[in-house]
Parts: structure tokens; sequence; C-alpha cells
């Protein structure tokens, strides 16, 4: 049933935490924590659900997100944006660069594991 | 990276909570010695009332004490105590090349 | 036998051979090349006029009527400047910051300028040196009759002290005004009197030679000698043992002649460390061979001759011609140099206090207008010295030449020694007032003249013989040598113990219950804080002072060349197109410091007030002149910096205007960037705990693993709550600073261990300058050490050198500077100005820190009086924390 999952997030805590509540559900999960070359990385590991920090050091999440959905491969990617600061300013700016979910920091584990179940491709 | 940043971490000791442990104990070397030599000075001049007070503790009618002896050791004093001095003010010059090391109250 | 014309014509000659050495001197001085003037050595020397004729004759006297006693004298000085740690050092570097012209300078300036302080100690100087003045001419004049045994007459006697104390005056008029410039100091004085030194020391060394190996036969006869007479057994009275040695230090900081050549002509502090240990050496070759003269003496001349002439009489027993005269030049030189330092000390302090003022009074209004002053300073000065001569010929010819004034040395020492405690208490604590110095000098002085400088003239001169024996008014505890019923003890130990502590209990008593002036609080601060720096006293609200009068009268005062040579460099400073410099309270405050060293502190600041009106200083006041001196500098930085180059202002005006865009943005990001940083934290601490919660499919391992990364998340997320409070504490300015008295060597090594306490491996060298920081601060010290730990954990996590050097230089001149340089690639040109926002991140690396720092930082620096800046231009990142050196000085 697991599909893969990318992790972008420059926070240790965070990446182990989301590992933690993803692999437990059977998810391979693998993790990047510089944006810089972050859009190399999703086009090389081919996730089937990218979770994608805003506030990332070299390159911002919008940024990323703007560059993968302008590339055919990564279009339609299911991508979940995460972000700390929850101001509805970054909401639409997720929706406008193409996020498919938004959600806030702090989350609740269940909120994430229902988000990656959702986009998933079934 | 575009190098360092105005920025510092969360590891900032907040010294009116914190830092009652962190005074450094102990200094290096050569702060510790000019403190010593001053240490020295400020005692000298105690020393030399206490020296030249003793005197007083010989007037005893009994026994009296020779004028000469009296006076050998009333001038021993009086060479050895500027010699200590001179030596001192030389040792705080030579431990640092400042122009006036005694900026110390 | 020499006849008088011959010792006449030898002490003509050797007192022109002086005048040769000082004109000299003089004259080498002005020409620049006084480098060897201001030579230790010389310094020391001239500390010797502490042994006047009254050592040179009258220890042999002393040593043969009272034993070991006279040695007390020579210890109690030899014990200051042993101890030259504690008080002299201080002395001497107040005396040239403040340029201190007087011993009354120093009171009446450390007191408020006090004038009527200046006058008292003015008084009690003159009474006191007086007779010891008339104790030199004295001295001379039995020296001469020595060789004159053949003539002894009244009439002759009279003459030579009357041509000696003649000669005295027209040399010191030479010598002791040639020059009214700032400084006060007399370098051809100085130079003959450490000639005078040489002189008295090798004439006393060589009649005392010529004694044990001439007479005696060897040092071991000369001690067999000593045992077999009559001072054979160590007998000395306890009580005044010690009691003369603290009058005799006492009194070596005190005299009027000693402060003058011992501050005020000090001009370095090498100076002072050579006498520390070379004068102690010099007063003990002095002491050496007064015992064996005075046995010799003794036991060699017939009795009943005058011990107080042994020096002489006993060479000219054996026939030593020569070495008579040899050793009268050395009392001779003994006499001279203590007049003419004594007269010039006087003069000094009788102009400046009491002719001066009275003078100013006199022309109330007009210090701008009227007669030139610098004439009137000179002729006073000179008319000061003629008078005290006289004055001293005067005493000497009154009481006839008697034995009564050969105890009026110690009686001398008493009365000056009262300035004692105003002096100490001055220079050491900072609660000592006006009226605590007044109310004490006002009882020593009382109870000197009470206990005995009126009964010295004996019992029946002055005082009836009925007050020694029944009391005033028959009140018995009042008796004059016998206070408090108190009797049987030495009269002078009585004077003592009495006239000091009850001068000692009035000084801090009334110290206590006195609240002092603005002005008096800050030059108490300014003179017991020497050590911290050198800034001069802010005491001008900004006046009207009209800069043409100001000029017109230091003209008068500092001459024509040197008043516009002043003028100019300080119009220089502040930027003015003209010749004058805007009256401002900074340019005011160093014109009135230079007319002090001319005319004493009192007098200056009387001058200047007369002009620049309002004589009255608050708190507020002073407050307000700091202020707008900062502002000043500030504004005229400004200027230059345009008028150098136009384009630059645009380019300026244009990062302004960037910076102000910039800072914008972060304004409307703050709200956001707190909900950052602190979400960032809490999204750790949520989803952990809700790890733990469900508690499946964890080993123990991981829960531990978690449980610590939830605890160390907890601890970022308070401190960064910390930092957030204590911004906005500090940026409402709720904070009360906690300041206290710290060097900053130690807030230094504090912040140094606490930033290094976490270090990462990484290692970073610091490098420190030790000897700038031994610099005192009176500050919040817990705050500072916060803003270095700062920037010194800022060097640590940032620098992105190989090896990591963090340099802290420290430079102490009007303010405080400390630099804090990293050998990294520095902060980008771009974002140097912003780094001291909040949340301001220049790079996008995490490195745990919410950028809270430097704002931090800048608050506290800010909240202390200084400000932290980025230097650019070094070659790493540099930041310079400036901090004011007499910050809230005049707040305590």
């Amino acid at each position: 049933m697991a599909g893969h999952v990318l992790v972008i997030e420059d926070e240790p805590n965070i990446i182990e935490a989301i590992k933690f509540i993803l692999s437990r559900e059977g998810w391979n999960v693998a993790t990047h924590s510089n944006g810089e070359d972050a859009a190399d990385v999703v086009r090389a590991k081919s996730p089937d659900v990218l979770i994608l920090d805003v506030m990332l050091p070299g390159r911002s999440g919008y940024d990323i997100l703007r560059e993968l959905r302008g590339d055919a491969a990564t279009q339609a990617l299911p991508v979940l944006m995460l972000t700390a600061r929850g101001q509805t300013k970054d909401r639409e700016m997720a929706e406008s660069a193409g996020a498919s979910r938004f959600m806030t920091k702090p989350f609740s584990n269940a909120e994430v594991l229902e988000a990656v179940r959702a986009l998933a491709p079934a | 990276m575009t190098g360092p940043t105005g920025t510092e971490d969360g590891t900032v000791v907040r010294p009116n909570r914190r830092s009652a442990e962190k005074i450094p104990l102990f200094v290096e070397r050569q702060t510790y010695r000019r403190r010593r030599l001053v240490d020295a000075a400020r005692a000298l001049p105690v020393l030399g009332v206490l020296l030249w007070l003793l005197p007083l503790l010989w007037a005893v009618p009994s026994e009296p004490t020779s004028a000469s002896t009296g006076l050998i050791y009333v001038f021993s004093v009086w060479l050895g105590l500027p010699v200590i001095v001179g030596v001192l003010i030389r040792a705080m010059h030579r431990r640092s090349d400042s122009p006036d090391p005694e900026d110390e109250p | 036998m020499t006849t008088l014309n011959a010792l006449a014509s030898i002490s003509v000659l050797y007192v022109l051979f002086l005048f040769g050495v000082a004109f000299f001197a003089e004259r080498a001085s002005r020409r620049g090349r006084a480098t060897w003037l201001r030579a230790p050595i010389v310094y020391t020397l001239s500390l010797s006029i502490y042994c006047t004729a009254w050592t040179f004759y009258g220890a042999v006297g002393s040593a043969a009527r009272n034993g070991f006693e006279y040695l007390t004298i020579y210890l109690g000085p030899s014990l200051v400047l042993i101890g030259w740690w504690w008080v002299l050092r201080k002395l001497v570097r107040i005396g040239r910051v403040q340029r201190i012209t007087s011993i009354a300078d120093l009171i009446s300036s450390r007191y408020g300028k006090s004038n009527l302080l200046g006058v008292g100690v003015t008084l009690l100087a003159v009474i006191g040196t007086t007779p010891y003045i008339a104790l030199q001419l004295q001295s001379v004049t039995l020296s001469v009759e020595v060789f004159n045994l053949a003539t002894p007459g009244g009439a002759e006697e009279q003459s030579t002290a009357f041509w000696v104390a003649v000669g005295l005056a027209v040399f010191t008029v030479i010598f002791g005004t040639r020059n009214l410039d700032a400084n006060e100091r007399h370098h051809g004085v100085v130079m003959a009197i450490a000639v005078e030194a040489i002189v008295k020391l090798t004439a006393l060394m060589a009649v005392g030679i010529f004694v044990v190996w001439g007479i005696a036969g060897g040092v071991s006869e000369t001690l067999t000698r000593i045992d077999a007479s009559e001072l054979g057994n160590w007998e000395v009275n306890g009580g005044r043992w010690a009691g003369l040695m603290f009058l005799s230090a006492a009194a070596f900081l005190c005299l009027p002649r000693m402060f003058q050549v011992m501050v005020v002509e000090n001009d370095n502090d090498p100076q002072l460390r050579m006498a520390a240990w070379a004068f102690p050496l010099y007063l003990m070759l002095m002491s050496l061979f007064i015992v064996p003269i005075a046995v010799v003496g003794l036991d060699v001349l017939p009795a009943g001759s005058n011990p107080d002439l042994f020096v002489l009489t006993v060479p000219l027993a054996y026939g030593q011609n020569a070495l008579a005269l040899l050793s009268f030049l050395g009392g001779f030189s003994s006499a001279t140099s203590m007049v003419i330092v004594a007269a010039i000390a006087l003069s000094t302090m009788v102009s400046n206090h009491i002719v001066m003022p009275i003078w100013l009074r006199m022309n109330e209004g007009m210090a701008s207008v009227s007669g030139d002053v610098r004439y009137v300073v000179l002729l006073s000065r000179r008319l000061s010295i003629a008078g005290v001569l006289s004055l001293g010929y005067l005493y000497y010819a009154q009481s006839g030449g008697g034995a009564a004034l050969s105890v009026i040395g110690l009686v001398a020492f008493t009365g000056v020694a009262q300035v004692l405690p105003a002096m100490l208490g001055g220079i050491f604590w900072r609660g000592a007032t006006r009226v605590g110095a007044l109310a004490g000098l006002t009882v020593g002085f009382v109870v000197w003249l009470y206990t005995l400088y009126l009964p010295s003239f004996g019992a029946g001169v002055i005082m009836p013989l009925s007050l020694f024996e029944t009391g005033p008014f028959g009140i018995g505890w009042l008796k004059p040598e016998a206070l408090f019923g108190i009797s049987g003890i030495d009269p002078l130990l009585h004077a003592v113990i009495w006239s000091m502590s009850l001068n000692m209990v009035a000084f801090f008593v009334a110290s206590l219950a006195s609240f002092p002036s603005p002005l008096e609080r800050l030059q108490g601060a300014q003179f017991v804080n020497i050590q911290q720096g050198t800034g001069g006293t802010r005491s001008w609200s900004q006046g009207v002072a009209e800069a043409e009068d100001l000029m017109v009268m230091a003209q008068r005062i500092l001459g024509a060349t040197d008043a516009q040579a002043l003028f100019l460099r300080e119009a220089r400073r502040q930027g003015s197109e003209t010749h004058l410099p805007a009256p401002t309270p900074e340019f005011l405050q160093i014109l009135e410091r230079e007319l002090a060293g001319s005319v004493g502190a009192a007098t200056a600041h009387a001058m200047v007030g007369q002009i620049v009106g309002g004589m009255s200083v608050s708190v507020e006041d002073l407050m307000a002149v700091a202020d707008e001196t900062a502002q000043m500098m500030e504004y005229s930085a400004t200027l230059e910096a345009q008028s150098q180059e136009l384009s630059r202002t645009a380019a300026q005006l244009r990062a302004v205007n960037d910076k102000l865009t910039r800072l914008s943005v972060q304004k409307d990001a703050f709200l956001s960037q707190i909900s950052h940083e602190l979400r960032t934290p809490m999204t750790s601490i949520r989803a952990f705990s809700e790890i733990l919660r469900d508690g499946e499919g964890i080993t123990p391992d991981e829960q531990s693993k978690y449980s610590s990364i939830i605890h160390d998340e907890a601890i970022r997320l308070t401190r960064l709550l910390d930092d957030l409070l204590d911004l906005s504490v500090l940026e409402n300015g709720q904070v009360s600073l906690n300041l206290v008295d710290g060097k900053l060597e130690d807030v230094l090594d504090r912040a140094a261990a606490a930033a290094l306490a976490h270090d990462d491996k990484r290692g970073l060298e610091i490098q420190r300058d030790w000897t700038g920081e031994q610099v005192w601060l009176n500050t919040d010290t817990e705050r500072l050490s916060q803003v270095f730990i700062n920037l010194i954990s800022n060097a640590r996590k940032y620098c992105d050198a190989p090896q990591r050097v963090l340099e802290i230089r420290v430079t102490s001149g009007d303010a405080l500077m400390i630099d804090f340089i990293d050998n990294g690639s520095g902060v980008a040109p771009e974002a140097q100005d912003v780094i001291f926002e909040k949340f301001s991140r220049v790079s996008d690396q995490k490195a745990g820190g919410a950028g809270l720092g430097l704002a931090i930082s800048r608050q506290i620096v800010t909240r202390l009086g200084g400000e932290i800046s980025y230097l650019s231009g070094e070659r790493g990142a540099a930041f310079r924390v400036i901090l004011p050196l007499n910050h809230a000085l005049a707040a305590q």
C-alpha cells in the first residue's frame, strides 16, 4: 500500500517527528533539508507525496513549488505545504504557488497522516 | 550562505539570572602575577610600620638594648624596604609593555 | 679662620652658580629640550626640600638632646613613599589631570571650587610656614656666626638674616614668577633645588665620613663609642616614637612646599616610580651619620657647646676649614631651597585664593574690560613672595632668634597636618563634603592653636600662666595642655592626638550630616575615580558668553600668543570659519581648566562665571551639557562628512532610504516572524508529545530521545520568550539599571567564560588587551556582560575562518571604545545597517538564533548611555561598543 514520501524541511526535530509518524504507518520516507537543490532532489526521487516547508535555507518553498509546477514531470505531484507563519497571506501565497494542501505548524500527527493518505495516488 | 549574520542564538546566558556560576575562578598567569605584585605594593608600607614600631618592644629597662644594635636594625630595614620597592616596580614594568601597568586602583 | 668677607663672597658665588643652573634649565625648557629636566632623578632630588636646615643642623642637636627620636621625622616620609601605591600615585594624577596649583587649590577644587576653603588652607599654611622660614634665616645666621666668633653682635646678625631674606626674595621672584603658563611648573627652580640636594647630602656625608673614619677610627670603633656614650642604650618614648612618625608622614603630604615639588611639579608617572624607592634611600643617607656626629661632638667639644652646630663646629675644632665650609654650604642649601619653594607655594596660594578673588570682587563684572589680568596675577605673586619672606624675617627678628624657634618645627608640622583629613577624605571618599572639610579644618586649627601653637611661645607670653594651671575661667578640663582632664601626656603628643582626632570626627560627622552641591558631587566623583579616565568637569550650561570677551580675558591671563593659539585650535576643532570658537559648554570647560593653571580653579571658575553669567549649576544642567556636547559632536561630524563629498551625502541619503524601506518590510514581517519563531519549537513539542501519548511502537531508546527533544525545544521556546520580554522591556524604557563600579577586565572575563561555555569544538581564540582593560566603569555590569556575550557568541557561530580568532581592542579617550573584530569574511555591506534590527537575518543559514541578540545588545548599550555599531573596513566582522567613561558619575 505504501508509497514514497519526500520531506523537505530544515528543522531536524520536525523531520524526525514526521518521519516517525509516517514510517509507523508504513510509508517510505526520504528527507532533505536544503532549499537550493530541493527541486533536483524531487526530480531524482520522484516521490508519491512531497511535504514542503516554506522557510528553507537557500531558497523559499514557494519558489521551489513554482518551479516544480512549471515542470511537466512534477506538474501534478501532490504537495503538502507546511508553514510556521499562520497568516492568511501565507495561505494565499501557497495556493497561488500551486500547493495541494496547506498546513500550519504546529500540526497534529493525525492531520499529517490523514493529509498524506488523502494526497497519495490510490 | 552569505557569511556571518547579525543574529545570535538562544545560548545567551542572561547574567542577572544565570551567570553567577560563570565568573571565572582563575585568571591567566600574567594577570595573576600582576595582581599579586600590586598586593605586595599595598602591603609594603604596613610591613614598614610594623618593622619600625618593633623597637618599642625593646624598651625593657631591666635588659637594655644597646644603641648600636637599635641603629643597625632601623637602618637595615631602611635599606631593605626601598630595595624591595624598587624590585617590585621593576617587576611590574617587565610584566607589561604598556606605559602604565599600574592602572589598577 | 675664614673671615666673614670670604664667607660672604663664597655664599654669593654659590648663589650665582645656582642662578646659572636655574637660568640654564629655564632656557633649555623654553627651547623644548626639557627631557632631562623631567628626569625622575631630578624629581627625586627635588623632594629633598623636606630636609631643611632644621634637618641639616637640628637633627644632630635633636639626637644629642633627645636620642633616637630624630629618626621618626625621616621614617614617616619614607613610609609615605614606600606606600606610594596608596596615596601619592592618586594625588599626583589628580594634580596633573585637574591642574592643581597648590594644596589650597586641591582642597578648594575638590569641595566644589570653594574659595572659603582655599582661604582657610592658605591662612593655615601661612601661619604654619612663617616660623619655619624664620627658622631657616636663624640657621644661616647662626652658621655664619660660628665662623665669626670674634665679632658677635646683634646688629650684624640681624643684617645677615635680612640680606639672606632679600636675596632669596629676588631669586624666587625671578625664577618663581617668570612664567604664568598653564602647568605652573618651574624647571629652573626645580633644577637648582636638585643641585642643592646633592650639595647638602654630600656635605653631611663628608662630615659624617670625617667623623667616623677621621676621628673615631672606623665603623666598629664608632659603634663602640656610641654604646659607651650617654646615648648608649636604646631608649625611646613609645608614644612620641609612633606619634612623630605619623605626624611627619602627615606633614610630608600636607606641607605646602612638599605639595609643590611632589604634586604640582610632577610631570609623569615614572618620576614618582623612581622617587618611591630612591627618596627613602636619600633620607636614610641623610640620617645615617647623625648619631656619630652627635656622639663625637658631645665627646670632643667643651660642655655647653650648642649641639645644633656640631656639623660645623666639629670639623672646625679639628682645623678642617674646607670641610666646615662645605658643611656651611650644605646648611645654606638646605635653608635656601626650603625658603624658595615655600615662598613659591605660599605666594601661589595667597595670590590665587586671597588677592585675586578680592581684586575680582573690586572689579565686579569687569573681568573682560578692565586692566591687564596677567599683569595683576604676576604682580600679586611677586608681592606675595615679598610678603611671605618679610613675615618670616619679622618673625625671626621679633622672636630674637632664641631657642624658642627650634621647637617650632614640630609645631608647624602639627598645624599643616590638619589638612590631612580633608585631603585624604577628599580623594578616597565621595561622601566628603565642603561643610565637613570646613568643620574639620576649623576644629583642628582651633585645637592646634589652643593646645600647641600659642603655648609654644611659653606660658605667660601670649596665654596667661593661670590658663595653664586652672584652665580658662577656672574650667579645669579646658587646660590647654590637659584637655578633658587627661594630663601627663607629652604636650606635643597631646596636641597631635586631640587636634587630629577632633578634626577627623568633625570632618566625618559634618560630611555625613550635610548635603553636597552638584558641583561638589561631580568634583568628588572625579577626584575619587581619577583612575577611570580624564574627563573634565562639566560645569557650564550654555550661557550668553561672548567669545570676544572670553578672548580678551584669556589673553590677559595666558598671554596673547598662548590665548590666540588656544582659541584658534578650539575654533578649528569646532569647525568654525572664524578665529573665535563658539562659547560651547565644552569650550568653556577647556578654557576654565587652562585658566585654572594660572589663577587656580576657584578664581578661574569665578572669572568665566562673570562673563558667562549664571553661577548655579544643577544636575539637570550638567546632564543637558553632556547631551548638548554629544549632539554637537554628532552634528559637526555629519557636517564634515557632507562637505567632504556631496555625492557621498547623496549616497548616504539613498542608503538611509533603502534602510527605511527594508525596515518597513521588516516591521510588517515582525508578527509573522514572532509567529514563525514560536511555532517551530512548538511543532516539535506537539508532534513528539503526541507520539509519546499514543505510545505504540516506540522503543525505550526512542522514548527517551523524544522526551529530551521535547525538553530541549521547550527550553528554546522559553529562551525566546525571555528575549522577547527583555527586548520589549528595554524598548519601553521600563528597565531599571543596577549601576555598580566594575572593571572592564572582569566584565569581559565573565562574558568570555559564559559565551564559550557551550563551545562546540569549533574553537574560538580570543585576543585580549589586558592593559587597556584596566578601566573602571560605573555601569550595569550584568547588562554589559550580556552584550559582550552576544558579540562573542556571534563570532563563535558566524566567523567562517578555519582558525577563528576574535580580537577585543580597548581604546580609552573621552569615551571608552571596545572593538570586537574577528577574522571571518564579515557582514555583507548591504546587510550592515539592518543587523541591529529585530529578527534581522542576513543569511538563510539556520544558526539556532531568533535574531534578537544584536537588537537586545543595542537597546542595552543605548540604555547605558553608549552606542554600538558595525565597523566596516575591518578584515572580518567588527563591532564597536562605545561607553561613556563618566557615565552616571553625576548621578550618585
